[in-house]
């Protein structure tokens, strides 16, 4: 198939349609909405399910029903819509179902911006729902990747019986980008040994996410645990540029990865040898990467559309073998690449070690900008 | 090489469009392209904008601080992006909207007024392909063929009478810019 | 002992198909128990037990799927009606139920219940209101009556304070997509009939087709209530069921010719 346009929003509805989905809920919000009206249109067309719920609490409890039922189901929404589902999404990991959630990322805290940003990164890789659980968060950086990782995650969603979440930032669902859409796949006719079907006697099925046995609940618990480091195992995911002689390393997801690219390429330009670790899966975390990273350069700079919650894992990883800077903004907006590249070139002008917490000096630095 | 060109102008203006056009083109030469909009604040009081990255490479930021070129369709969006293009870049000022000269003299200035040689072709809703013709003429980003695909591409259904029309949007505009 | 001759004998009463034989873990008295055998009667008697997929709530009931022999998901609080939704559009041919306390459906769930009425969900709904949250211990439910001692209204319910009670079916019964609404009481036998009719009524307005259903079911709640259950009944009668009358709020033109 050949490449066409493709808006990020409904790139990643059609990738998800071709993936087979069966069922969509979901809930207006921008700057995610242009996904659900694409499924309003595409899903009936196709004799599927889609359905307009009542609110994210809704959108996030149908799935969990459809779910149950053995089909493939997704919801997306935006950051405060993810909130909403919180409650749902540790529901359905207790409950062990396999489900795919795109959430488009906007400014926060609160109602925020509408702007893009990473600031759903600790509700989704550290859990904003209850309890241990483990949600798979992919987070790609432009439209085909996008397609990609969502045609690709109902397989891994049913692989693991686990969450499924493709973070998106506000401005990969925004924006149009050439896309080649992969073969439309049959929808499954047969559904998994444990969903529900409507049986009585020894064919009853019962789907519940709640043991009163603490004995029981912490087998479960232990169950999911071990799926997950499975997860670890085999679904790390990431991209490197110009790291092969690399002395300092950039390390961003996401926009903020591909904007620190330009940055890199204008370093390089100037001489400085500068490379780029972009990880894919925030959520198994590319431990080992990093780790290979940390051991090569004199310096990391991790770049985020947040005030450094992915730093905090960098950081766990690195163990202050390197020294590690950050660079952020925050509430909605996008770092130009020549900030990243002032970046640089100020460490390959001082490389030493820093003296202090890498956020406490981002804030010394970008306070004065913020309130330029 | 890359190329970035920012679109801008009342909503209505065909600017979004117009950024769409170019991504298409940009295709239909095998490059990499990204058309990401403004949203948000800078939507407020009717204006909007785009900005078209169009590389060989992997393309890395969508928003740039200087673009290779800005199309302003009206004085608040001269105001606004005027100082932001690249040195040695281009500025299509659609004169019919906007009561002033470019300050910059570092930048090729291409005075345009798009509005009026739009109301000769008999709609002015044009305006943007005038300009489109006139920047590509001078800068080359594209090439004539992959943009008369593009408006092919871009002009589906009912709107594909709208295609020849704004091909001649495109000339009229590069013969304008080449005859001054 | 004389050996008795069954015979002869006819049945008039025996242990549900769709009920699981196993002792609940609700308290003497309660009449949970009581619309577990109605609702299991009626998916006996209807052949659906092959075709019913129930939702569990989050309260007293939460347990319920351990009584009912056939498939049951389990909802987080509120959400009983989303997630029915989300199986009963996916598996259309299915009889798909929930099963909510008033905390749960008319409190935290007031939104989803609605917006499932609203829609016309083909669902069916079992409502239990005994005017306080159990599980928990017996604090005030949206269902509570003015007056009402509740371990959160230890004086008794201040309307000035906390408003009056939600009369749950006359406010679903205002909604187009609601094509069976009906409250009852479980206090006495002849009540518990009138439930189960209205229960096959509203079981056959899903099989129909018609959109959603709701029977309310007035209940006792002896332990919180602080009561004896032969009491319970009696306050049932005299307290609850002038502020919530029983009756039919809501008959599909197409239910009326029925006969259950």
């Amino acid at each position: 198939m050949a490449k066409e346009l493709w808006k990020g929003n409904e790139a990643f509805a059609e990738a998800a349609i071709r993936a087979g989905l069966q069922a969509y809920f979901g809930y207006p919000i921008t700057p995610q909405t242009e996904a659900l009206e694409y499924m309003s249109s595409r899903m009936p067309e196709l004799g599927r399910v889609f359905l307009q719920a009542e609110s994210e609490l809704g959108a996030i409890n149908m799935v969990y029903g459809a779910a149950c039922t053995g089909v493939r189901t997704m919801t997306s929404t935006s950051s405060p819509g993810t909130s909403l589902m919180m409650e749902g999404l540790s529901y359905i990991a207790a409950t062990e179902l396999p489900m795919v959630l795109v959430d488009v990322v906007r400014g926060g805290p609160g109602l925020g911006t509408i702007s893009p940003s990473q600031g759903d990164y600790n509700q989704m890789v550290h859990g904003g729902g209850h309890g241990d659980y483990y949600p798979i968060v992919m987070a790609p950086a432009g439209v085909q990747e996008t397609v990609d990782i969502v045609y690709g995650m109902f397989d891994l969603a049913e692989k693991y019986r686990s969450i499924g979440v493709v973070m998106l930032d506000g401005s990969i669902g925004q924006m149009i980008e050439p896309a080649e859409m992969p073969p439309m796949l049959e929808v499954r006719k047969d559904i998994p040994e444990w969903a529900v079907r409507g049986g009585s006697g020894k064919d009853k099925r019962i789907l519940t996410s709640i043991n009163l046995d603490p004995a029981e609940m912490e087998k479960m618990n232990l169950r999911l645990l071990k799926r997950w480091k499975e997860v670890e195992k085999n679904e790390v995911r990431f991209a490197e540029y110009y790291m092969d002689d690399a002395k300092i390393a950039i390390i961003g997801n996401g926009t903020a990865g591909r904007i620190a690219l330009s940055a890199v390429r204008a370093a390089r330009a100037a001489g400085i040898p500068v490379g780029l670790l972009r990880p894919i899966s925030l959520s198994p975390f590319p431990v080992k990467a990093v780790q290979e990273v940390a051991a090569q350069v004199d310096n990391i700079l991790v770049v985020e559309m947040n005030a450094g919650m992915m730093l905090e894992d960098v950081l766990k990883v690195v163990q202050g073998k390197t020294s590690v800077e950050f660079y952020g903004r925050i509430g909605g907006v996008m770092p130009y690449p020549e900030e990243i590249l002032a970046e640089i070139q100020r460490i390959a002008a001082n490389p030493s070690p820093i003296n202090g917490h890498p956020r406490d000096l981002w804030i010394e630095r970008i306070e004065p900008v913020i309130n330029r | 090489m890359q190329n970035e060109t920012l679109i801008a102008g009342f909503g209505g203006q065909g600017v979004l469009f117009t950024g769409k056009v170019m991504a298409h083109a940009a295709m239909a030469e095998n490059l990499q392209v990204t058309w990401f909009p403004s949203y948000g604040p800078e939507m407020r009081g009717g204006t909007a904008n785009c900005t078209v990255v169009i590389s060989d490479q992997e393309i890395g930021s969508p928003q740039v601080r200087q673009p290779r070129a800005v199309i302003a369709m009206n004085l608040p969006s001269l105001d606004k992006y005027e100082n932001q293009v690249a040195p040695g870049g281009y500025l299509v000022i659609n004169t019919s909207m906007v009561n002033r000269k470019a300050k910059r003299e570092d930048i090729h200035v291409l005075e345009v007024p798009g509005t009026e040689l739009a109301e000769e072709l008999g709609d002015k809703r044009l305006a943007n392909s005038i300009l489109l013709g006139a920047l590509l003429a001078e800068s080359k980003f594209l090439k004539p063929e992959s943009i008369e695909k593009a408006l092919e591409e871009s002009l589906h259904g009912k709107k594909h009478d709208m295609v020849d029309i704004n091909k001649k949007a495109m000339k009229k505009g590069a013969d304008y810019i080449k005859s001054k | 002992m004389v050996a008795l001759d069954i015979k002869d004998m006819e049945v008039v009463y025996q242990h549900p198909d769709s009920l699981a034989n196993v002792s609940t873990h609700y308290c003497p008295g309660c009449t949970h128990g009581i619309a577990h055998r109605l609702v299991a009667e009626v998916i006996d008697e209807m052949g659906l037990a092959e075709h019913t997929i129930g939702v569990a709530s989050v309260g007293c009931s939460a347990f319920s799927y351990n009584y009912f022999d056939f498939d049951f998901v389990q909802a987080p609080h509120g959400r009983a009606p989303a997630m029915a939704t989300g199986v009963k559009r996916c598996k259309p041919d299915r009889i798909v139920f929930t099963y909510q306390g008033d905390g749960d459906m008319i409190s935290i769930g007031a939104g989803e219940i609605i917006a499932a009425a609203g829609r016309g969900e083909n669902i069916t709904v079992i409502f239990m209101n005994n005017a306080n949250y159990g599980m928990t211990g017996g604090q005030m439910a949206p269902t509570t009556l003015p007056g009402m001692k509740t371990t959160s209204s230890p004086n008794g319910r201040d309307v000035e304070q906390t408003g009056y009670p939600i009369l749950a079916s006359e406010l679903l019964a205002t909604q187009e997509g609601a094509s069976f609404i009906a409250r009852r009481s479980l206090h006495d036998p002849k009540n518990i009939r009138m439930a189960k009719k209205a229960i096959r009524m509203a079981f056959e307005t899903q099989v129909r087709g018609l959109g959603f259903s709701m029977v309310e079911l007035l209940s006792t709640c002896p332990t919180n209530w602080h009561m004896t259950p032969a009491n319970a009944a009696k306050w049932m009668e005299e307290k609850m069921i002038p502020y919530f009358p029983i009756g039919d709020y809501k008959v599909h033109p197409a239910l009326s010719e029925l006969k259950v």
